[in-house]
Parts: structure tokens; sequence; C-alpha cells
């Protein structure tokens, strides 16, 4: 399919080669317009885009993954949305999706980092080891670290598919053996759009690279670098199950007639409200559906560190540092229970220690009881 | 018997401005507290109502949002009260920079915390107001009102719309995370519990040693001190009050 790419071609171009008809285009066009938050008179600005833009070229690398980033994006439910990415954006190295392989594959991605220097984007997915000198991750030979540096060189931008190289993800989690970093501390001088996410929704992936290829511009990020159309809520503020939250209606154990009643799952550790991302409006597979609507609280899997703030079915995590089972609540007793037993045992001792001093008061006061007059 | 009680002047230690304050932070707090607590663990109140005809939870939010605003305002005028008001009031009582503010917490340690002997039995060793290890507690304190300030206003910054929460958003990112930020803020819930646990107890521990109103002084804001360490005469004190007081009527004819 990378062969099939002409250089210079435009998005439309490359779309009507495909075969598609204009009709298609322009429902491809609103459709993602809709999902990029834009205004529906914002629609012609990016048709116009698409149609007189060159394409993008693209370069995905992976490193410690699990694919599942791939496999959500190439699941976007519109047919345009993940055959624009694949075939149109010239996505000139994938390691997972490419005909290519071995040498080849290199060779053509060495090839486009030097055609295009300066120009395409960089996608990466998966955390980067840096214990051991980055041993823990090494694809032909090189490790992660020095292929990140090598493609972030010349990349205009670059957009992290995942929590993994977004913040680190499962092998960043408590002991981190492999000291695995997010993309951001290794590269600092370019822009970076994270995606989060575990994985990030399909049409969330697909709209922030057609941002880019539309407006030629990074979209507006918020302040921990995520693009603010896809992450400027909580799954909370457009959960549909909201109403019971302010109502006060929970569920308060799985299989239980207010679970089957589609209550509320904040009680059971619902991570809603502290995280951000598109699932309560997006949903997935096609909008079928998300976990809060199966019946299933959110884990939080686009927030920082999710995988140590569990056990993900509590409302509270347990406190880092204290062992397990052991939540703030549980310490703050204790706590505020030895500040009260102190009291008390300062209590009795000050009547011991200044027994004297309070026997003496007593006495003074009695003496002056005795002489008051009449 | 030929002991005589020792004389005590009353002083007028707490104004005003400071004894509101001191209630309203306890008002303001006990609610927060409270509907804090429901706020991260509701209490299971499931009947067969729809969820359209309740509100309940988001009523005990929005009186934790509100209280909180009305705790910050108290704040921000407390700070402001530290420097227009007494000398019991300055910020300088609060932090112990001058070696006889260490000289005060060593005593108060020494005498109250670990129940000493107290050999010399110096009056100045007795603190009119605040004693500075108190009053470095408060301030202590303070800081950790700004932090659980800034937490809670960084966790409600995306869903409002004013520009005074949102200027804490950076907060969040800071600290890692929203779950972070809803954590110090709840485990700071606990942190003032405790606070008032001790604080309380120990201005009921000065009462009963001392026997000079240190209770009372936050709702009269008077405290009593021995008559030695006032200057002037009992004659003096009358004739210059009672000036102050014609003055302040003189003013007001005008």
């Amino acid at each position: 399919m990378i062969k099939t790419n002409k250089k210079g071609e435009t998005y439309y171009e490359s779309i009507l080669r495909k075969g598609y008809t204009r009709r298609d285009f322009m429902k491809f066009v609103t459709y993602m317009s809709a999902f990029m938050g834009l205004q529906s008179s914002m629609i012609g600005q990016v048709a116009k885009a698409l149609e007189t833009k060159k394409r993008l070229p693209v370069i995905w690398e992976h490193f410690q993954e699990c694919t599942g980033c791939s496999e959500s994006f190439i699941r976007s439910d519109h047919p345009l949305a993940a055959d624009i990415i694949l075939e149109t954006i010239s996505l000139d190295y994938t390691d997972t999706l490419m005909a290519a392989a071995g040498h080849n594959a290199e060779e053509a991605k060495q090839k486009s980092m030097k055609e295009n220097y300066g120009n395409y984007i960089l996608v990466v997915e998966g955390a980067i080891p840096t214990k051991d000198d980055g041993v823990y991750c090494t694809i032909a030979g090189r490790t992660a670290i020095d292929i990140l540096k090598e493609s972030a060189a010349g990349a205009l931008a670059i957009i992290t598919f995942g929590s993994c190289s977004a913040w680190g993800g499962i092998q960043a989690a408590s002991p981190n053996p492999t000291g695995s970093v997010p993309v951001d501390a290794i590269i600092k001088d370019k822009p970076i759009i994270k995606v989060p996410g575990c994985p990030p929704i399909g049409e969330v992936m697909t709209g922030v690279i057609l941002h880019y290829a539309t407006f030629g511009t990074i979209p507006e990020l918020d302040a921990e670098g995520r693009p603010k159309q896809f992450y400027g809520k909580r799954v909370h503020d457009s959960c549909y199950r909201r109403p019971y939250f302010d109502a006060g209606l929970y569920a308060e154990s799985f299989d239980s007639d207010e679970a089957k009643k589609g209550y509320c799952l904040y009680k059971l550790g619902c991570r809603g409200p502290v995280t951000y991302n598109a699932c309560g409006f997006m949903e997935w597979n096609n909008g079928i559906s998300f976990p809060i609507k199966s019946g299933y609280p959110c884990i939080g899997c686009s927030s920082n560190d999710f995988w140590d703030n569990g056990p993900f079915t509590e409302r509270l995590e347990n406190v880092p540092g204290f062992g397990i089972e052991n939540t703030a609540d549980k310490i703050g007793k204790i706590v505020v229970g030895a500040a009260v037993a102190g009291a008390a045992v300062h209590a009795v001792a000050t009547n011991v220690a200044k027994r004297k001093e309070l026997k003496r008061n007593e006495c003074l006061g009695e003496v002056n009881e005795k002489n008051i007059k009449e | 018997m030929a002991t005589t009680t020792f004389n005590y002047k009353r002083v007028y230690v707490w104004e005003k401005p400071v004894r509101i304050f001191h209630w309203v932070t306890v008002l303001s707090t006990t609610i927060l507290v409270i509907t804090g607590f429901i706020i991260a663990d509701p209490p299971a109140i499931n009947s067969n109502v729809e969820a359209t005809n309740s509100y309940w939870f988001g009523i005990v939010r929005a009186v934790h949002f509100i209280t909180a605003y009305i705790l910050i305002a108290n704040l921000i005028f407390r700070i402001y009260w530290s420097f227009a008001g007494n000398q019991f009031a300055k910020w300088d009582n609060f932090i112990p920079y001058t070696k006889k503010g260490i000289k005060n917490i060593l005593y108060v340690l020494k005498v109250d915390i670990f129940l000493m002997k107290d050999k010399e039995h110096k009056l100045s060793d007795i603190s009119i107001g605040h004693n500075y290890l108190a009053a470095f507690s408060y301030f202590i304190m303070t800081l950790f009102f700004f932090l659980q300030v800034a937490t809670g206003l960084a966790l409600i910054a995306d869903n409002s719309s004013w520009f005074f929460p949102k200027m804490f958003h950076f907060i969040v990112p800071l600290f890692g995370g929203d779950i972070i930020v809803r954590y110090i803020h709840h485990i700071l819930t606990w942190l003032f519990m405790a606070f008032i646990v001790v604080h309380v107890y120990l201005v009921l521990y000065h009462d009963y040693v001392e026997a000079r109103g240190e209770a009372s002084a936050m709702l009269s804001g008077f405290k009593f001190i021995r008559s030695e360490r006032v200057d002037e005469t009992e004659e003096d004190i009358i004739e210059k009050a009672t000036e102050q007081m014609w003055d302040g009527e003189n003013d007001e004819s005008k």
C-alpha cells in the first residue's frame, strides 16, 4: 500500500484514486469535524484543507507496548478514518502494519526520514526503558532511546499514542523494573501531543492526526499536553449516569439491584471524576458502549500512574509506602485516635506533674471564697 | 492564712475581627469536613425515587464549594488583619524568627508539653496573646489550609467558568494528576481533624492550669494578666479609657 502513495498528492486526490466518491469524502469531513469539536461552519475549511494540502508523512515507532493502541486505531469506526491514515497519509513506517519487514522496513524509514527531514509527524506507541542503557527494549539491535532520539530529530511534532508513551504506562508502574519513562522525559525540544488512554479511542487518534493535517498546527493542548477537544472534559462530566451521582443513587456492589438499575458506580471506585477522556460522548467500537455503560467503573486508564492508584474497584486508593490495605481513612483514624489518646494522657500527667501548683491555686482561691464580704 | 492571691488585670487581646475570623473558621471547617467525608464516601440512601426527583448529593457538593469560598475569603481577610490588627494579631507572632520567639518555644515545650518544673517563675515567660509554639502551629496549619484550598480549587478548575479556580489548575500537573491531588485533599482533612483535637485540648489545658480565661477569651476578647505587667495605676487607666471613650463620641458628633 505504501507503494501506491504518490508524492505530492493531496488527501482528496488520493481518496478519489481509492475509489471513494465526493459524497463519501464530504460525509467523512463532516463526521471528523464533529469529532474534532469544530463548528459546522468549519466543515468547508476542513474539506478545503484536505483538497489542497499535501499529505503528511507519518512515522510510527513501537517501543514497550502491547500494540493495543494500533488495534484501537485500525478500528476507527468510519472506514475512511482508518484509510486516511493507513493509506492516504503516508504512514512510511510502522513495523506492525506495514508490508515490508526487516532490512527493507528499516530502509524505508531511513529514506523517508531523510527526504522529509523536519516535515514528518512522529507517532510513538509504548514507553522507553532507560535502565541498564536501555537494553530492555531493542529493535534491530538498537535501543529504544537511540531510535527515538534519531527519529525525533527530524520530526515536526510528536504524537504519543497511549498511556505508555504519554505517562509511562504499565511498565513504569511501581517498581518500574526497567526504568521506563514517557517520551517527554527524553525529548524536550519538540512539541509533544499526548493522546493517553489504554488504549485511546480510535477516533481520537485519527482526529489528532487529522487536526494536524488540516490546520498545520498542533491542536490546543491543556496544561498536561493533551488535546483539549478530546481531553477537556472528565468522563464524569459527560457520563450518562451523572444524574444518579447527583441524586446520591449508587450501586454498592456488583450484581446488586442498584447495579442492574444502572445506578452511579462512584462507590465501586469509578475514576470518572478524575479522568479526562472522551469515552462519555464518543464511546467505543463504533459508538456501541464504554466501560461505565457496560456496568464497570472507569479505571482511569488515561490518567497518569493509574496502575499505581489501585485497587480499581475501591473509592480510596492505598497509601503508597504503608503496605497494602492501608487507606488514608485507616491512617487518619489512627492519627486522630493518637491525638485524642495523647491529649488524655497529657491531661492525667498534668494533674500529676502540676499537682502542687494546682493545689496552691485552689487553696488561695478557697481563702478568698471564705473572705467574701457580705 | 497569710498567703495572698495575685491581682489580675483584664487586657483586650483578641479584637472582634480576630474572634469573628476564628468562629467562621470553626464553622466552615466543620461543614467542610462533614460534607467532605460525605462526598468521599456517600451513605447509601438508595430508594425507589427516580434520579430526576432527587439532588441531595449535588446539594452536599454545592454546600462544600460555597463553604470553601467562605473559608477562602476568611483566610484572605485574616492575612490582611495580620498587618492591620493589634500586636497580638500581627504576622510576626506566628513566625518565631527572633531569639525571644525561640526561647519561648523551648519554654512552652518544657513546661506545658513535657510538664517539667518551672523553676524561675518569670512573668515574661507567660505569653499574653499566643505563645510562640501555638502561633507557629497556626502558621503551619495556614500553609496546610493553603494547600487544601489550592488542591480543592484545582479539582474544580475544569468544571468552573470562573477565572479564580482556573488559576489553580497548574496544581494538577504539578502533583501528577487528579487522582493524586484528590488524595492529598483527602489526607489533609484528617490532618485538620487531628489539629482540632490538639488545639482544643491545649486551650483547655491552659485554662485549667493558668486560670486566666484562655478559652473564654475567644468569646469576650479579654485575657487576664498579672497586674505587675501593666505599667500604669488603676486611676491612670480609667482616666485614659474615659478620655478615649469621650474622644470617640466627640468625633461622631462632629
